[in-house]
């Protein structure tokens, strides 16, 4: 198991080496070079040369590179040209927030997901199983930010059921422990923060569960049915195991691996959806703050948030990897 | 025994012709060359169940509309779609619109251009926008996925270091999420809508690229291909004439599929800023971003083209569904 481990580590090095790689040539290539993203248009040739200076732009395309490197491994993104603070201080201090809304989606899409896909699957051609389907493919073919828009314009400001943007309702006080509401609220026992914090997490939580709610209703569905087929589902049900066993312990525990590889996927397109649902909302999590780095340029922010969500993706499907080898001993084996 | 052993049950058969039976069996499935004796290939026999698939249908008759209203855009829209012609009746600021009506069948815009002569003219660039980033990962895609699939067939050790090396290169490009590979290409290049098509285009290329070098080093195993060896035809000739085109039944399904998607994307990409600056220009990602300001005041601006989308996109995932449904016996009921 071990030696598994450290193996899929090793494999992460070219991975990540050749991300780092691509980010430096397309902070290279950026039009005219940083001295140009980084001033503002009136500066003149001499200001430009000194930034190149200090940026160590005049050394060798290699020596910029390790420099690069060397900053990246000591946390060091660079620093936001909207906020001028460091792009990793801002992503913490925002990730809290895109935690929890990233956590609410899945769970809002594995509790109606594989619940959805496997009825589906077990009444097959039914009323159910094609309006799954049917609301699956639908889910994937709307875009996230207009399903978002239309649940805050119906929900939030045409039936006032839920706020429609922030965390947290204005005026309400709450004592800050993790940067974590919901979590705080609970420690602390304010149970109206929790509330509340919860109110606010609904309709961003649901826009961005579209596409994970559909793509695990699917996969369920598919999954579920290709193990009901089995040879083996068939001995157990003549074996005369009682039913419930059977669709458990065989067909659910089967069918659920390659429904828990694609969580793994999904959640680090969680990240890119984050980016959309947050900033119709309001939502002060990472999400929006890429959203205003794209509109403004702030190249720093852009290419650290890319850099983050590569590894958060790679050890994401080192952990599904290592799991899988866990629930599947064939995976082991190999 | 005359009878032919299919209509026989096993115990009606002596034991010792049992296995001949099964024999004769055998070959009369492998010998059912369909009804006009050159075999039923596996693309009409995919094509004849999807003729009563009734989601095949639905999927191309929504493609089949849409391709045609994008053809013949130029001749169906009847006003200029950049025409502010009615702009003095459209005051967005004290929430005054001009919904359906005879002369302007979905209404006017904020600036007063007919809406269903711009929802008509932007079928056609969404469906180029479509095309354009489906051929571009397409192409690159099948490239890479193509030279690692013949390497690692027939290249031997070398080959199979090749194959090594494109396909870390393409993993790569797996990690990251298809929209903000697209993001990132689109800030490289700036907003345009060859950006949108371009970054729509190279996300999908790693999809494409594991995809054909799957199928093509699933099919370099068969026996085909070995009999082409032993019989001295030139690897490249293998490759390309051999084993490519019964490797491309996934990859078209996932044409099929990534129109829709590049749709979805593109209009995405445009919300984010990183489309066509243009907004005069109609295009459905574009108008849509461009109307979520009036959701609340005037939801249709948004609806129209936001439904555009959603129904388009819906074929082509579809279709390409059902075909693939339609070539994979195992999803079939």
């Amino acid at each position: 198991m071990l030696r598994f481990i450290v193996r899929r580590l090793l494999q992460l090095i070219p991975t990540l080496g050749g991300l780092s790689i691509l980010l430096f040539v397309w902070l290279q290539r950026l039009p005219g070079g940083p001295e140009y993203a980084l001033l503002p248009d009136d500066a003149t040739d001499e200001q430009r040369q000194a930034l190149r200076r200090s940026l160590g732009l005049d050394e060798p395309l290699m020596v910029q590179y390790l420099s690069f490197l060397r900053r990246i491994l000591q946390g060091d993104l660079g620093t936001s040209l909207q906020t001028s603070r460091p792009v990793m201080d801002e992503f913490f201090l925002r990730f809290p927030a895109t935690f929890e809304l990233g956590v609410t989606a899945m769970i809002i899409a594995v509790t109606i997901g594989l619940p959805l896909g496997y009825l589906a699957a077990r009444k097959r051609g039914g009323v159910l199983d094609f309006a799954a389907v049917g609301g699956s493919l639908l889910g994937i073919c709307t875009p996230v930010f207009f399903l978002a828009f239309i649940l805050k314009v119906v929900f939030a400001e045409g039936l006032g059921l839920f706020p429609s943007a922030f965390r947290l309702s204005p005026g309400l006080g709450r004592t800050d422990i993790t940067g974590f509401f919901v979590l705080d609220g609970v420690m602390t026992r304010e149970w109206d923060v929790v509330w509340d914090a919860l109110a606010h997490l609904i309709l961003p939580g649901l826009a961005l569960a579209s596409i994970p709610l559909a793509v695990i209703t699917r996969m369920t569905r598919a999954s579920v049915l290709e193990v009901m087929g089995e040879d083996y589902v068939r001995t157990a049900n003549a074996k005369g195991l009682h039913r419930t066993t059977v669709r458990t312990r065989h067909v659910l525990r089967n069918a659920l691996l390659p429904v828990v590889t694609a969580m793994g996927l999904l959640a680090g397109s969680l990240f890119a959806g984050a980016v959309l649902t947050e900033s119709v909302f309001a939502f002060p999590g990472i999400g929006s703050f890429v959203y205003v780095a794209t509109q403004e340029r702030d190249y720093p922010v852009l290419t650290g948030f890319i850099l983050l969500i590569a590894t958060m993706y790679v050890f994401i499907n080192l952990l599904v990897d290592i799991s899988y080898s866990l629930l599947d001993p064939r995976v082991r084996a190999q | 025994m005359p009878t032919t052993p299919s209509s026989q049950s096993d115990e009606k058969i002596p034991f010792h012709q049992r296995k001949a039976a099964k024999v004769d069996r055998l070959a009369e499935l492998m010998g059912d060359r369909g009804d006009d004796g050159h075999g039923a290939g596996i693309w009409r026999e995919a094509f004849a169940r999807m003729r009563r698939s009734p989601m095949a249908i639905t999927g191309a008759v929504i493609v089949a509309v849409f391709i045609v209203v994008a053809l013949f855009s130029p001749l169906i829209a009847p006003y200029s779609p950049t025409s502010q012609a009615w702009g003095n009746e459209v005051f967005p600021n004290r929430n005054e619109f001009v919904g359906p009506r005879g002369e302007n069948w979905l209404g006017l815009d904020h600036l007063g251009r007919d809406m269903f002569s711009r929802m008509v003219i932007g079928a056609r660039q969404t469906l180029m926008v479509g095309v354009v980033a489906t051929l571009v990962g397409f192409l690159f895609g099948a490239l890479l996925g193509g030279t690692a699939g013949a390497c690692s067939v027939l290249g031997g050790r070398w080959g199979r270091q090749v194959d090594n090396v494109v396909m870390r290169v393409i993993d790569m490009m797996l990690a990251l999420p298809t929209l903000l590979l697209a993001v990132t290409v689109a800030a490289l290049v700036g907003p345009s809508l060859t950006t949108v098509m371009l970054a729509v285009g190279i996300a999908q290329i790693p999809i494409f690229a594991r995809l054909l070098r799957g199928a093509m080093i699933s099919q370099g195993n068969r026996e085909y291909v070995l009999a082409a060896q032993a019989m001295g035809v030139r690897k490249r000739k293998i490759a390309l004439t051999h084993i490519l085109p019964n490797s491309m039944g996934p990859v078209i399904v996932q044409s099929t599929l990534t129109l829709a998607t590049a749709i979805i994307d593109a209009a995405a990409l445009s919300y984010l800023g990183l489309g066509n600056p243009d907004a005069n220009f109609p295009e459905w990602g574009t108008m849509l971003s461009e109307a979520q300001r009036f959701l609340s005041s005037a939801p249709s601006l948004a609806v129209y083209p936001a439904l555009g989308i959603i129904i388009t996109a819906l074929g082509f995932t579809l279709l390409g569904e059902s075909l693939r449904e339609a070539l994979d016996p195992k999803l079939r009921k």
